[in-house]
């Protein structure tokens, strides 16, 4: 309850530091602000959930303050295009 | 000459048709009318601000660019009458604001309980931002505090209030939480979790009064004669949409605004999104009210594209919802309940009519410490499903149910009492995802 503990971030965390970025699902998102409020280097991740597209910024350090501190888990790590092995 | 587009309200479903309309009308007049001096706000987020993370600011999804960027002028304002014969909308200063196209998405506001004491001040709702900052003005180490109310919006009350330190009593009419759309051991996982973590629920206990003294909250006075000293009263009994102005014009409405499947009202050139619109749904069959931030967003979409001229018809997809349930991620999809809840009247926040309409189904559930999943299966698919906690299955869960996907092969292996559903799930959803994307 109250402040919640940031999660476990994702195991795959590693692997999407070298190819990948951080994806929403806008279904899940009430444009509360928590991401933009949370990214350190200020990206408005918020408006890439509304606009439902991936944060390909290139100064994103995919450090996953966003995807922990969204409380409706609308943001995921997901490996770009460009690095995509199938799945 | 431009078109002369008007809109009533400013929440999720008008920004989202101010959108529609100007990437289709890029002359059009755009200009939303709102009587709330904070504009446009993400009004889910509030429970963060209560609850302390994020700051007030941060609730604001638009800068001024935004608007700019869009040309949406913006006017607060009362508007006091609709006139459709005229085209056109009379403000409560006496202007009148001509349109070609009107949406009315005027919202819902919480449902007023007629109770002796509810004048005093201290007793709180939760409505906008402008409720949210005078909750948090009052909220003081070592104060008390009484909800009242079911739903989202109660709990967003009561977990708001502890983590700023207010001792928190929180009363249920009933013998458990949000007894419409959780089940019983749903319920009980949050209740738990509330009072471990010091909140006091009371069952069967309902407030005969406010108490106070110097115009001030001093307590309340339970039915059955107990007192309970309080600083505040927060009070979440539901949400009414504000259908003033299509009464007052001769709209057809029942508990929200009747629209078609254009989301066009009885009244031509009047449109109407959002928690104000009374929409058919093809799940239920019937014609439903939703209070979701999604439905709201979609269903401005569509409108402010009808409004450009264009014929879309809006199909309701399945209800869906994520909220934090006693710090538990929760996620809503579907119809998972059924019957009333004796602490809600009509409609929560954050709530679909959809979500009660539980037909013929068999509950599969799995239940390990406060992970809970629970999914309604019915003769073919699935019906509803409801994720607490780990939320990996939500969204292989929310495309199996909006899609309608055949889950007759695993069926019968769902309903088995030690079925393991997450594993059943996740390897069905994997197979049936590549037939879908192949097809």
């Amino acid at each position: 309850m109250g402040r919640p503990r940031a999660r476990k971030l994702s195991d795959a965390r590693h692997e999407v530091l070298a190819g990948g970025w951080v994806v929403p699902e806008p279904v899940r998102c009430v444009q509360c602000g928590i991401c933009s409020f949370s990214c350190p280097i200020d990206i408005d991740v918020r408006r890439h959930a509304w606009l439902g597209e991936p944060v390909k910024d290139r100064h994103c350090l995919t450090c996953g303050e966003c995807v922990a501190r969204c409380p409706r888990g609308v943001l995921r790590f997901a490996r770009s295009d460009l690095f995509e092995r199938g799945g | 000459m431009a078109q002369r587009y008007l809109i009533v309200g400013m929440g999720a479903a008008s920004i989202a048709a101010a959108e529609a309309i100007r990437s289709r009308d890029p002359g059009g007049e755009i200009l939303l009318v709102s009587e709330e001096g904070d504009g446009y706000y993400s009004r889910p987020g509030l429970a963060y601000y209560l609850s302390g993370e994020v700051p007030e600011q941060q609730l604001f999804p638009f800068t001024e660019d935004d608007f700019d960027r869009l040309h949406l002028r913006r006017l607060h304002a009362r508007v006091a009458s609709l006139q459709p014969q005229s085209r056109e909308v009379a403000l409560e200063d006496g202007r009148r604001l001509p349109y070609d196209r009107l949406l009315l998405a005027t919202g819902s506001l919480a449902v007023q309980v007629g109770l002796p004491g509810v004048e005093l001040d201290g007793v709180v709702k939760l409505d906008d931002v402008g409720d949210a900052r005078r909750i948090l003005k009052r909220c003081r180490r070592g104060r008390t505090a009484v909800v009242v109310g079911g739903g989202i919006t109660a709990l967003e009350l009561v977990e708001g209030l502890h983590a700023r330190r207010v001792h928190t009593h929180y009363f249920l009419r009933g013998d458990r939480y949000w007894s419409s759309v959780l089940d019983e051991t749903e319920s009980k996982i949050v209740e738990q979790r509330l009072q471990e973590e010091g909140v006091q629920i009371h069952y069967h206990s309902e407030v005969a009064e406010v108490l106070g003294k110097r115009g001030r909250v001093t307590g309340v006075l339970t039915q059955d004669g107990r007192r309970i000293d309080c600083d505040l009263v927060g009070i979440a009994i539901g949400v009414r949409p504000r259908m003033e102005l299509a009464e007052g014009a001769g709209l057809a409405t029942e508990r929200g605004i009747l629209v078609d499947e254009h989301l066009q009202t009885s009244v031509p050139d009047v449109f109407a999104a959002g928690d104000v619109a009374q929409v058919f749904d093809p799940f239920s069959g019937k014609s439903v009210l939703d209070t979701l931030w999604g439905v709201a967003v979609a269903q401005g979409r569509v409108a402010g594209r009808n409004m450009t001229d264009q014929s879309e018809a809006y199909h309701k997809s399945v209800p869906f919802n994520v909220t934090r349930l006693a710090g538990l991620t929760t996620t809503i999809i579907g119809t998972v309940g059924r019957g009333r809840d004796k602490d809600v009247r009509g409609i929560a926040r954050g709530d679909s009519e959809t979500w009660r309409h539980l037909p013929d189904s068999f509950a599969a559930q799995d239940v390990s410490d406060v992970n809970r999943l629970r999914l309604l299966v019915g003769e073919q698919r699935l019906l509803g499903a409801l994720v607490m906690g780990e939320q990996t299955l939500s969204r292989p869960l929310y495309q199996l149910v909006a899609h309608q996907a055949d889950v007759t092969p695993i069926r019968d292996r769902l309903l088995h009492p030690s079925a393991r559903l997450g594993d059943l799930v996740a390897s069905f959803w994997a197979e049936w995802r590549e037939r879908h994307e192949a097809a």
